[in-house]
């Protein structure tokens, strides 16, 4: 159950990474919009917008329905918690740090290698 | 404002996990992959800690990092723009944001303890300790606050990150007013 919230929560976080698609967010807390509709606010093409959506659809942001040839977009049925949210961003300025304290940690085993290699030759 | 993009394939790494622990607690489990010394290293010499501290994502760069790691000691960490954003002249206290304290436990290898002093509300307490475990190291860092807001209104970082998290904060706002 965490395990799953977490993947739910990352990718929320990504689709809100990008200006565009919190543009698109904003602009469908406003009224519900179809693809073409926010191609053309946002001056994109119909793929690029296609991909925003996508992405903010997987995330449970945005909910998308087809009638006709009419994809309409409205806001998802997810909704990040306030306190989520403080947690998260807590999790992510430390997950940042921590991947490149990752790379440092690595880089010193390695030297301690070399260093361990010569002090036996 | 997040540099990676959706195709990058994620690698595998061990998880950052934080948890409120109370009102004024917060806690932070990673593990590494690496001997207790050497993640102690990366926390005490200046010059590796320098390396990862500041988030890549953000636009800030630690400007000067000072720490003189003894019981007692003091540090100081001074965050402003990127120095390539920025004609130098400008940076001044304006611009930059101090970040200071002192140690007051330092046990090689295990165990970090230091005051974070620049709040208005009072000081703060962070405690890492490192424990080693064949071969990997479980680091745990808990803070605790001086009071319930200190730690509401904390993210322990420089103005770059702190807009982004308003504009979420705002963003989300809007989300939830408008259902």
């Amino acid at each position: 159950m965490v395990q799953y919230s977490r993947t739910r929560l990352d990718a929320s976080f990504a689709a809100l990474s990008d200006a565009t698609r919190r543009g698109v967010l904003e602009q469908l807390g406003r009224a519900d919009a179809s693809i073409t509709n926010l191609a053309e606010k946002f001056h994109m093409t119909l793929t690029g917008m296609k991909k925003h959506v996508g992405v903010l659809e997987q995330a449970g942001l945005v909910a998308t329905e087809k009638v006709g040839r009419v994809r309409t977009c409205k806001l998802g049925p997810h909704r990040l918690e306030e306190e989520t949210v403080w947690i998260e961003r807590h999790r992510q300025l430390w997950e940042s740090r921590f991947d490149e304290l990752d790379k440092v940690v690595e880089e010193l085993k390695r030297k301690e290698k070399v260093n361990g290699r010569k002090k036996r030759q | 404002m997040d540099a990676r993009r959706d195709s990058e394939p994620t690698p595998v790494k061990n998880r950052t996990t934080v948890e409120r622990k109370s009102e004024r607690e917060l806690v932070v489990t990673r593990t590494f992959n690496g001997p207790a010394r050497l993640v102690f290293e990366a926390w005490t010499k200046p010059e590796l800690f320098k390396r990862w501290w500041v988030p890549k994502s953000i636009d800030v760069s630690l400007l000067s990092c000072d720490m003189d790691v003894r019981v007692g000691g003091r540090y100081r960490l001074v965050f402003g723009p990127e120095a390539s954003k920025i004609d130098a002249s400008k940076i001044d206290a304006s611009t930059t944001m101090a970040f200071f304290g002192r140690y007051l436990e330092v046990t090689p290898h295990s165990r970090l303890v230091w005051t974070n002093e620049e709040g208005d509300g009072g000081e703060a307490i962070t405690t890492v300790t490192f424990e080693e475990k064949g071969g990997q190291t479980l680091l745990v860092l808990h803070e605790l606050h001086p009071s319930k807001e200190a730690l509401d209104g904390a993210i322990g970082f420089g103005e770059g990150l702190r807009e982004t998290f308003v504009q979420l904060d705002e963003l989300l706002v809007t989300l939830g007013a408008s259902r």
